[in-house]
């Protein structure tokens, strides 16, 4: 880093301090955030071993319960559960903070937070019946 | 003098230092006495050459921001004895240079925010003789909230993403552009997006959501944000799904 220019009448010398690269681990709300974007990459991981499921089925019987057989084994079982961890924080993060860029008024009062964030939650809660249904039941 | 309490505050000369150090003093702990009162009783009584900026004491002014205990907080608006026994850290704001002291350079900041254009923009002002351009009260209620922004400037000492990228435009300067986007008086709205939808305007934030929670006006800068970014993309797949229509 280049040394400050010295100080005089015209030119102060003004002191400036480097971020520190470890600055998310001073305070919750930043590790939290942190967590938040890891947890991206479990959404992906989530995605990846969907398509690969179905890349295994359109292979046939032998090649689909192969790939079960894969998914059963330890680090793949760790992998899940971690990815499952991430996912649903990156769930419950993404409705709690759904309020703060959904404004939605109704008769000119602005809907409070917590109707926002069940509706979300509500219809989280539609589309997982309907997805189950559809998939054990239909 | 009854109970005290210590402050621990930096000091920075830039004649004499290579880089702020800390001195402490110690102040009475009164019931009604905030970081700022603190600070004058040093001022007046000890050392006359600590320098910090201040003025109204009503958490109007804006100009008494530091960080206090490592947090952001406006000092006029903290009170002492929430910190008791302490010792209570008093710094410059994070993230902006050091000019001596307590008192932090806000040029960077003040370009920002002209270059939001933060007033009413109108493509044609109507004559004086016309009148005023009439508002209801639900039209108010819409940006009243960010027009509480008095440029503190603590929502930039709280996030992150200004520290690590100074180009950003910052919580502040985005939700006071987002004041007058809804505006009904406004017309400015599309010149204000093609400033801020750049990677350093809107994008740039990655939603810590640290710059609403230290606002002491309740302003809401990550919200303003947000729904900034919900604007933008709207207006993207407007602009790509009818192009003939976008402006």
């Amino acid at each position: 880093m280049k040394e400050a220019p010295a100080h005089t009448p015209y030119h102060p010398r003004w002191y400036r301090s480097r971020v520190s690269t470890y600055w998310w681990l001073g305070k919750w709300a930043h590790l939290k955030f942190i967590l938040r974007e890891i947890s991206s990459v479990f959404v992906a991981v989530f995605v990846v071993l969907l398509l690969l499921e179905i890349w295994a089925l359109e292979r046939g019987p032998g090649a689909y319960a192969e790939f079960q057989r894969w998914l059963e084994s330890p680090p793949l079982v760790a992998l899940s559960l971690l990815s499952f961890f991430f996912v649903v924080f990156h769930a419950i993060t993404w409705f709690s903070l759904a309020p703060r860029a959904m404004v939605v008024r109704l008769r000119g009062t602005r809907l409070p937070d917590a109707v926002i964030a069940g509706s979300n939650y509500l219809a989280w809660l539609i589309v997982s019946v309907i997805i189950g249904w559809a998939l054990l039941g239909g | 003098m009854g109970e005290t309490i210590e402050l621990e505050v930096t000091r920075y000369t830039p004649e004499r230092d290579r880089e702020p150090s800390r001195q402490t003093y110690a102040v009475p702990l009164r019931k009604d006495w905030t970081v700022l009162d603190g600070l004058n009783h040093i001022k007046d009584r000890e050392d006359g050459s600590l320098t910090f900026r201040w003025s109204c004491r009503m958490g109007i002014c804006g100009s008494c921001g530091m960080m206090v205990n490592g947090e952001p907080k406006l000092t006029c608006a903290t009170f002492l004895f929430r910190y008791a026994p302490g010792p209570v850290r008093v710094e410059p704001l994070r993230y902006f240079p050091i000019i001596r002291d307590l008192v932090v350079a806000i040029n960077d900041f003040m370009a920002k925010l002209q270059a939001v254009k933060p007033w009413i923009i109108r493509e044609e002002e109507k004559a004086l003789a016309e009148g005023e351009y009439l508002q209801t009260p639900q039209q108010l209620e819409v940006y009243k909230q960010y027009s509480m922004c008095i440029n503190c400037m603590i929502c930039y000492a709280a996030c992150p993403v200004y520290g690590l990228d100074p180009l950003f435009a910052g919580p502040a300067a985005i939700a006071l552009a987002q004041r007058y986007n809804m505006d009904s008086r406004d017309q400015g709205a599309a010149e204000r997006l093609s400033i801020l939808s750049q990677h350093e305007g809107i994008w740039g934030c990655t939603f810590v959501g640290e710059c609403t929670k230290v606002c002491p006006k309740q302003v809401d800068p990550a919200g303003a944000i947000q729904q900034y970014k919900l604007t933008a993309a709207k207006k993207w797949i407007q602009g790509l799904l009818m192009p003939w229509g976008a402006k």
